[in-house]
């Protein structure tokens, strides 16, 4: 006799997710996919062209370099960001007696919104009255021209979002670094393991599932990233900060090409998925494997 | 269930059917009961439009009611909700390309019958300005504001301290800039984080290499249009201004929006400023001493020597238009309040108090009692007595067209590509 209680829930259970998920994630897909093959520019009713969209994608010289600069800025945010959220998040889980007030100041960032934020250091990296002007000054530099140097204005892009979403990773960090048993270190330590051997034996390897998952949430996020780079720099000076994300919003909110900018969007879809199932896949992460087994 | 509990319940279905009704009745193009007007967010002339629209009100039985947008958002917005239920009745637009765009979709309504029933009204405006309104030979647009030539500001002290006059020509300003640099001072201060600022020095070169017909063509998308020696001649100019220094090291990073342009300009750091003539209001709010020492000057776009364009030729933005949404079911309405107010003296007069110069005939009397009377001279001088009064490029051109030539032109500004390069790739989007 079945026992309705142990039973797995059924289709019906799912319903509200699967409805949601449907609506604001699958459908909008599709629309967009559908939109990929046809002209349209806001107004009117979209008029269907077939691959002509997708054959223009592949000769746009702009979405080339705009994923050079997109997968550029992906690698940098990530190779700032996790080791120094890492070592934060590690830090502000110990019993030191500062880390409350230090930890609460350092969370500040997440209750701003991006685009106060990217306003807020475009006037703070203003050539003539921000910083670079005094600093430059001090150090008598030829120009004080951060977010109009092709290069600089990269980095400074970098280090907006380092300074941004750092705390968020920091507190994904810190509960995970929480949640290490005690023992291991107690352990680790009646066998004379230092402070930094500890570190890189035991609290990262047992950190492993939150690396992987602040990662994931790191490359897809900078996939997406966009509000940050239209205030700062509008995707200059020129083209060097023009990510496939601005690239796509030119196309369509400012050039009209609602088509073409559906296919970058589609573009977009397929690099973001690919890129977290990479991840997910060659990290064993799929597994699901327990980091403590036996304990 | 208690008594009280039932008419609860029926009170708040009653209201919430009531909301329901009242939300059906907002949305479609005045399918409620009111006039949609769709503007820009500009406290002074938004003031002024409100006083229009209250007094339209007064007489009338189809109440009007303004809505205002942020310049950067409102052509999304625009161009999302024409054609939708909640367009507006009446819209903001720059005319020319802008303006197409809309009726290309036949989204506009022709107001040709309507400036023929009134002949008084149409010609009450200045014919060089409401022309930009015209589309294929019918009118689809009211100038709604004054108009807005871009003219070369100048810092009078920092020129005098280097003994030099305003320049009137290309060398005159290959020379001034030589003299400003070894002051110190930049000699022209470009707000280049924004491609439009770099388009005014390029479309008033072309203009005054090539004459008009040079950007006619290219509006016209006709073959090698960007090709044009004038235009060639006109970026490689730009080019040489960057080289010797005219727009200093730090260009690519001045915005205007946040003002920092026209207080560069303000405190002596810069020498010129080539913007459009709405900067003086924007000088008189932030740097109101600048301009009641009478340190700001005001003169028109160098010449050439030997170019084929007219020195009195201009370049702006000619005016805003307001137009009427095709599918409005207040179309009367919309078209009675247009000719009631935007050529209506009280209008007029206002627009004239809030630092504008209207763009209708014979007010030369009143701009020169305004309390900015110089300024407003020489602007509706300027503008009455250029021969032509070519629209701003990125406003005349199509949207695809105007996204690429400003990238493009900042690619230009910062010697990334060869106006050989520049003139194929705009080839290549036509």
């Amino acid at each position: 006799m079945r026992n309705s209680a142990t039973e797995r829930p059924g289709l019906l259970w799912v319903a509200p997710a699967l409805l949601f998920f449907g609506l604001f994630g699958l459908a909008p897909v599709v629309i967009v996919g559908y939109l990929s093959l046809t002209s349209w520019s806001g107004i009117g009713s979209p008029e269907w062209v077939g691959l002509a969209n997708w054959s223009a994608l592949t000769n746009d010289g702009r979405v080339r370099g705009g994923l050079t600069i997109t997968l550029t800025l992906t690698a940098l945010c990530w190779a700032t960001q996790t080791p120094l959220a890492l070592a934060f998040g590690v830090w502000a889980a110990g019993p030191q007696r500062v880390r409350a007030v230090v930890s609460a100041v350092f969370f500040l960032p997440l209750l701003l919104s991006t685009a106060a934020i990217a306003l807020v250091w475009k006037a703070l990296l203003d050539p003539s009255f921000g910083i670079p002007s005094q600093v430059r000054e001090w150090f008598e530099l030829s120009h004080s021209n951060v977010l109009g140097d092709p290069t600089l204005a990269l980095y400074a892009i970098v280090f907006i979002l380092l300074w941004q979403f750092l705390p968020f990773h920091m507190l994904l960090y810190q509960a995970a670094a929480r949640q290490i048993p005690r023992s291991l270190h107690e352990a680790a330590e009646l066998d004379g393991a230092s402070a930094l051997q500890r570190f890189l034996r035991v609290t990262v390897p047992q950190l492993r599932h939150t690396i992987i998952a602040s990662s994931v949430l790191m490359l897809v996020g900078s996939m997406t990233y966009f509000e940050t780079v239209l205030l700062l720099t509008a995707g200059g000076p020129g083209n060097a900060t023009r990510i496939l994300p601005l690239h796509m919003y030119n196309q369509g909110f400012v050039a009209f090409e609602m088509g073409y900018a559906s296919a970058i969007a589609v573009l977009l879809v397929v690099l973001g998925t690919g890129l977290s199932l990479a991840v997910v896949r060659a990290t064993g992460y799929s597994r699901m494997t327990s980091q403590r087994e036996g304990m | 269930m208690s008594r009280t509990h039932r008419t609860r319940v029926i009170g708040s279905t009653a209201l919430a059917l009531s909301l329901l009704a009242t939300g059906c009745g907002t949305s479609g193009p005045g399918g409620g009961d009111a006039l949609q007007v769709w503007a820009l967010e500009d406290a002074a002339v938004n003031e002024i439009v409100e006083r229009g629209i209250e007094a339209h009100n007064a007489s009338h039985d189809v109440p009007a009611e303004l809505v205002t947008f942020v310049n950067d958002a409102y052509k999304q917005r625009l161009q999302v909700a024409l054609g939708s239920p909640n367009a507006p009745d009446v819209f903001f637009n720059w005319g020319g390309g802008n303006l197409a765009q809309y009726t290309d979709q036949g989204q506009v309504l022709d107001l040709t019958p309507t400036l023929d029933d009134n002949p008084g009204f149409r010609d009450a405006f200045l014919p060089s300005v409401l022309d930009v309104a015209a589309i294929d030979g019918a009118y689809y647009g009211v100038p709604l504001l004054g108009v807005q030539p871009v003219v070369m500001y100048y810092n009078k002290p920092v020129l005098e301290a280097a003994g030099l006059q305003p320049p009137r020509t290309l060398d005159d300003l290959h020379e001034a800039i030589e003299l400003l640099q070894s002051d110190g001072v930049t000699p022209i201060v470009l707000p280049g984080a924004q491609g439009w600022t770099q388009l005014m020095w390029f479309s008033y070169l072309v203009d005054r290499i090539g004459g008009p017909d040079v950007f006619q063509a290219v509006v016209d998308e006709e073959e090698d249009a960007w090709r044009h020696p004038a235009v060639l001649e006109a970026l490689a100019t730009c080019q040489d201004l960057v080289d010797r220094g005219a727009f200093g090291s730090n260009f690519t990073s001045i915005d205007y929006d946040n003002g920092s342009a026209s207080a560069l300009l303000a405190t002596g750091e810069s020498a010129m400023f080539l913007m459009g003539s709405w900067d003086i209001a924007q000088q008189m709010d932030n740097n109101p001493g600048f301009v009641e020492n009478d340190e700001l000057g005001f003169t028109s776009f160098p010449v050439v020597e030997g170019g084929a364009g007219d020195p009195d030729a201009i370049v702006g933005n000619p005016s805003n238009y307001f137009s009427v949404n095709s599918d409005s079911q207040h179309a009367e309405a919309a078209t009675d309040f247009l000719v009631e107010t935007m050529a209506s003296e009280e209008y007029v007069d206002e627009l004239i108090r809030a630092g504008q110069v209207p763009a209708v005939e014979g007010i030369e009397d009143q701009l020169q009692e305004s309390d900015h009377a110089e300024f407003a001279t020489f602007t509706h001088q300027l503008v009455s007595g250029a021969p032509t009064f070519t629209q701003s490029w990125d406003q005349a051109l199509a949207p695809a067209a105007a996204e690429a030539m400003l990238t493009n032109l900042q690619l230009l500004f910062i010697g990334d590509i060869t106006p050989e390069e520049f003139a194929e790739d705009m080839e290549q989007q036509r």
